[in-house]
């Protein structure tokens, strides 16, 4: 056992035929980048030391009082050297991660571009809409800074941005969504099969499904189910597409639609699923994109939401705070904003019954996980693969 | 075939989102990320000569000397090489890139954009 847990290599990750190829030094890159998000998770906890020692006490005897909210203690932290600096590596962490990724991923884009379409020509279980429109607010700035986002095409037919993602995203969670990143879709399939053990779901959306690691799980443990994971991006679509298949999926299918208006019928699924997706939405279409949950949803039927916790009036100023790092400065904006909005009142404004209101707290199950890891770890607020999932049923 | 991407160049594009600067003076900023980014092409380069040095190891193909001695020995190696260069100054130096992205197409800050989303 080391004194610290260590990432998996990166060379753990599940390949694919539209994965890309990756050199030595890629690796080597990817390797270097998920140890500094490690340390950097470590280093974090100066913050709060900061926090306690110096920079809450100066502000008291400064003011003759107790800070009142966030902004005035994000002031007051945004003087402090070790914030100054820890904030400054992760940021940059991330931008190397961005690099990284892209410098692999376009130099080989035309060949990408060439393993997906020879796996999704002719399938009807790909479909996309040259008329979908990109919501604005995945135009205002480009998520997770990822230059050009989930969307941007830089060649007819691109995948690059997703195949972006999928080497990624092993490197930003250090290996804890396990190989194929699909430890959220893992865990939500344990629990509804483990709470409803006859539940028989037909019909399943996954709404926001980018490559599709998330909606996987379920299609596998559902295998007479219709399983169609939605998303505006034609990139990730053709990508998730052809990674399902030669995953060896049948039973899912790809439609590039927005989630405020798709083109499904009422009632007509059992199960409406999304992960890690209401907090790239906007103020407005989250409602609209709830309201479309309930619509398509049949009564009886089911719904949940895989999201980052949501923020009580017992936590902290400086959790808070802390909490907010990756929403300013990751770009995950709306996060900033979502946290404030009870889900229970987002159901309940789009129809649902507030007695059919459920949230749990759910953790990624990682296939890497060996038991090895036994050091204490700190918690990397915002980053930790622990979540909050809210639903319902449709009464 | 599409025309070939400047992948170089584009690999270390700025993100749209005005990027936040952390230190009093954005020069500490700068140098910062460039020695960050030389670090980690440092802890590469040493992951690729732990791998050398144990596959030398087990077949024991190359002297030390061999390797000291080396240049390229055509036009492809020579380019090889140079293109490598290429790549680690765009890598090490891409925050200067990001710079002058955004001196030429100036962003809003996120709080800004939080707002803005919040009424879409």
């Amino acid at each position: 056992m080391s004194a610290r847990n260590l990432p998996p290599v990166w060379s753990k990750i599940a390949k694919h035929a539209v994965f890309p190829e990756t050199t030595h030094d890629e690796r080597a890159r990817y390797n270097f980048l998920a140890n500094l998000n490690k340390h950097l998770a470590h280093v974090s906890q100066g913050n709060k030391i900061a926090f306690d020692k110096r920079v809450e006490p100066k502000f008291e005897k400064e003011h003759g009082r107790k800070m009142k909210d966030t902004s005035e203690l994000k002031k007051a932290m945004e003087k402090d050297p070790h914030y100054q600096v820890w904030s400054s590596l992760r940021r940059s962490t991330m931008e190397m991660r961005q690099q990284a990724g892209r410098s692999i991923v376009l130099r080989q884009a035309d060949n990408l571009k060439e393993k997906a379409e020879k796996l999704n020509e002719g399938k009807a279980s790909l479909v996309l809409d040259a008329d979908c429109e990109v919501p604005n607010y995945l135009l205002a700035c480009d998520n997770h800074i990822m230059p050009g986002s989930y969307h941007t095409e830089l060649i007819d037919g691109d995948v690059t941005p997703a195949a972006n993602y999928d080497t990624g995203l092993f490197v930003t969670t250090a290996g804890l969504l396990g190989t194929y990143s699909d430890g959220g879709g893992k865990a939500i399939t344990s629990w509804v099969k483990k709470t409803y053990p006859d539940f028989k779901p037909k019909r399943i959306l996954d709404i926001g499904c980018g490559m599709g690691h998330n909606v996987l799980p379920i299609a596998k443990a559902f295998p007479d189910a219709e399983v169609i994971g939605i998303d505006t991006a034609a990139p990730m679509l053709r990508y998730a597409h052809a990674r399902a298949m030669d995953l060896g999926y049948t039973n899912v299918k790809f439609m590039q639609m927005d989630a405020a208006k798709t083109i499904f019928e009422d009632e007509s699924f059992d199960w409406v699923q999304s992960t890690m997706f209401f907090h790239e939405t906007g103020g407005k279409s989250i409602y609209k994109i709830m309201d479309e949950v309930y619509r398509v949803l049949k009564p009886g039927g089911l719904t949940l939401h895989i999201e980052q916790p949501q923020y009580t009036d017992d936590m902290s100023l400086f959790e808070k705070f802390i909490r907010d790092w990756d929403a300013l400065n990751n770009n995950e904006p709306y996060w900033s904003k979502m946290h404030d909005i009870e889900p229970v009142d987002l159901m309940h404004a789009s129809g649902f019954k507030k007695e059919d209101f459920m949230q749990i707290g759910a953790k990624a199950e990682n296939d890497l996980d060996d038991g090895s890891n036994k050091a204490e770890e700190p918690e990397d607020h915002g980053r930790s693969p622990i979540w909050n999932v809210f639903g319902a049923i449709k009464n | 075939m599409s025309e070939p991407l400047d992948y170089i160049k584009l690999a270390s594009n700025k993100p749209k989102g005005k990027r936040p600067y952390f230190h009093d003076d954005p020069a500490v900023e700068r140098v910062l990320n460039i020695t960050m980014a030389v670090a980690g092409e440092l802890a590469v380069m040493r992951e690729r000569m732990d791998s050398i040095e144990r596959l030398l190891e087990t077949r024991g193909v190359l002297t030390r000397e061999e390797i000291e001695n080396f240049v390229p020995q055509d036009k492809t190696q020579e380019e090889q090489r140079q293109l490598r260069h290429a790549e680690y100054i765009g890598r090490i130096l891409r925050i200067v890139q990001q710079e002058m992205e955004e001196l030429q197409n100036p962003d809003k800050t996120l709080e800004e954009i939080a707002n803005d989303i919040n009424q879409m």
